[in-house]
């Protein structure tokens, strides 16, 4: 895949999917997704358990494809090419695309070596001290850790081992972050913590966030995605409604998301 | 620092608020001046700068709403975005008021003002001085100014009381200025209510800082009252 130059008139759209269908098997998860993804932009998905919500997160970086039988219909786009294209190298792609879980899980290695592992895997020729040095500053954690950075990333506290595998994430470059619940593990602090860090992270990046709390996609992001289980012949997920954060906030257009977002349904 | 970008999204409110304050105070400067010197075209002109203001709360309003909506604000935060609703409702009708002006102005067509006019424009400077500082001590939620500013109102509300029985003494030595001096009492009176609501700002001032929801002043009942000691 062609790497985005800063020269080239790049389009106002990162990713985005055209009737994008996702299985597990037989088991259509996803149904009939349209979503663009904007350039250093938070998009959230939001919508009831179940829904669709980490699986179509999962596709935007090919990580469905560690679970076998996991295929997609239809088309997700990233800088305009098909993400699924057979020349498409997908571990390429999850450096270009990188993620953030749910529960953070930095190597069992000082905090140095979580960052400076992958990039040096990733071929890195750079002064290794200065990435370290900048993505922990990047992700809000270097005046918190450039006293200790050969001590374990296991002995940080939740809120900072999820900073630094934001930090880790930063090391190969990459022009969008997925993060699936990145704040569920972590206390009201530390979770204002992270979506101030997402602020100053779409300066560079693009973001895209599942969260199953809705107050969290509110404050957070610019766009909101609303998924939901609807019956087409059988259960299966998708985008109900997608627009502005702020719109969805306080003049949704579908029925269902008015009911979702203010708690009256799902 | 934690929840920068709230942080910066409540003091951009707060420069909104200041702007729709000061389009009012010129608003209101500007239709005084255009009646004392009976400019029909500079009085039309208070119309455009008041849909402005209209246009300018509902833009504020809304951010309102997004900000109370999304950010989920609590305590003094909440007390704020609340409070500020109120304040830029109280602006708009402020704003009102010197549409009111113009209107009279308008309405006036060729006659010639029944006086030269003195206290009605010390009363539109004083209005005016008194609502920007009442969006200063908002701005900084500066409570003891907040507290002090609504005992100015006894100012306007003298210098209404004065034009009000100058007028009547017009009337009652000839009928025939009974329109006249009627129109100036219109001025007047908008301008004793533009005074009034400076003191509902800085109620809500102190509501914000302290959350306590107190009358300061309660002068709308003071004219009557000293109307009626005087039978």
């Amino acid at each position: 895949m062609a790497q985005s130059s800063p020269n080239t008139e790049a389009s106002k759209y990162v990713l985005e999917t055209k009737d994008l269908g996702i299985y597990y098997g037989d088991f259509r998860a996803v149904t009939g997704v349209n979503i663009p993804v904007e350039r250093h932009k938070i998009t959230a998905i939001i919508g009831p358990s179940g829904c669709g919500k980490s699986t179509l997160l999962r596709a935007f970086n090919r990580m469905n494809e560690l679970s076998p039988g996991t295929r997609i219909e239809g088309e997700i786009r990233f800088e305009g090419e098909n993400l699924y294209d057979p020349s498409v190298d997908p571990v390429e792609v999850r450096y270009r695309i990188g993620m953030v879980f749910q529960k953070p899980n930095p190597f069992p290695k000082s905090i140095y070596e979580n960052i400076a592992w992958g990039a040096r895997i990733h071929g890195f020729k750079g002064k290794m001290d200065e990435l370290v040095e900048s993505c922990l500053r990047q992700a809000a954690l270097w005046d918190e850790v450039k006293d200790k950075l050969q001590q374990s990333g296991l002995a940080l506290s939740g809120g900072q081992q999820q900073r630094l595998c934001i930090a880790r994430a930063l090391a190969v470059q990459p022009e969008v972050i997925l993060m699936d619940e990145p704040a569920s593990a972590l206390d009201p602090i530390a979770t204002l913590k992270i979506e101030e860090l997402m602020q100053e992270l779409k300066k560079n990046y693009t973001i895209v966030i599942v969260t199953h709390n809705m107050q969290q996609a509110a404050r957070a992001s610019d766009h909101t995605a609303m998924m939901m289980l609807i019956e087409d012949g059988k259960r299966s997920g998708t985008v109900i409604e997608f627009d502005k954060t702020n719109t969805i906030f306080t003049n949704p257009k579908d029925k269902r998301t008015e009911g979702y977002v203010t708690g009256r349904y799902g | 620092m934690l929840r920068k970008t709230f942080e910066s999204e409540i003091k951009q409110v707060k420069d909104d608020v200041l702007m729709l304050g000061s389009m009012v105070e010129q608003a209101l400067v500007d239709a005084v001046e255009a009646l004392k010197k009976r400019d029909i075209k500079a009085a039309e002109k208070i119309f455009q700068e008041d849909r402005a203001i209209n246009g300018k709360r509902f833009e504020i309003e809304n951010k309102l709403m997004v900000l109370i909506a999304t950010q989920q604000p609590m305590a003094h935060d909440l007390r704020l975005l609340a409070s500020t609703m109120e304040i830029i409702s109280e602006l708009e009708r402020m704003g009102d008021y010197a549409k009111g002006i113009a209107n009279i102005n308008i309405r006036m067509g060729d006659a010639a003002l029944l006086k030269p006019l003195i206290d009605i424009p010390r009363m539109a400077q004083k209005g005016a001085d008194m609502l920007h500082r009442s969006l200063t001590a908002f701005v900084n939620e500066d409570v003891e100014a907040a507290q002090k500013i609504p005992i100015e109102d006894d100012e306007v509300d003298a210098l209404y009381n004065q034009i009000y029985r100058e007028l009547m003494m017009f009337i009652i030595q000839d009928p025939k200025t009974i329109e006249r001096a009627n129109w100036l009492l219109w001025v007047a009176h908008n301008l004793e209510r533009f005074a009034d609501r400076v003191t509902n700002i800085c109620e809500r001032t102190v509501f914000i800082a302290t959350g306590e929801m107190t009358e300061i002043k309660s002068t709308d009942d003071e004219f009557w009252k000293q109307q009626h000691q005087e039978k």
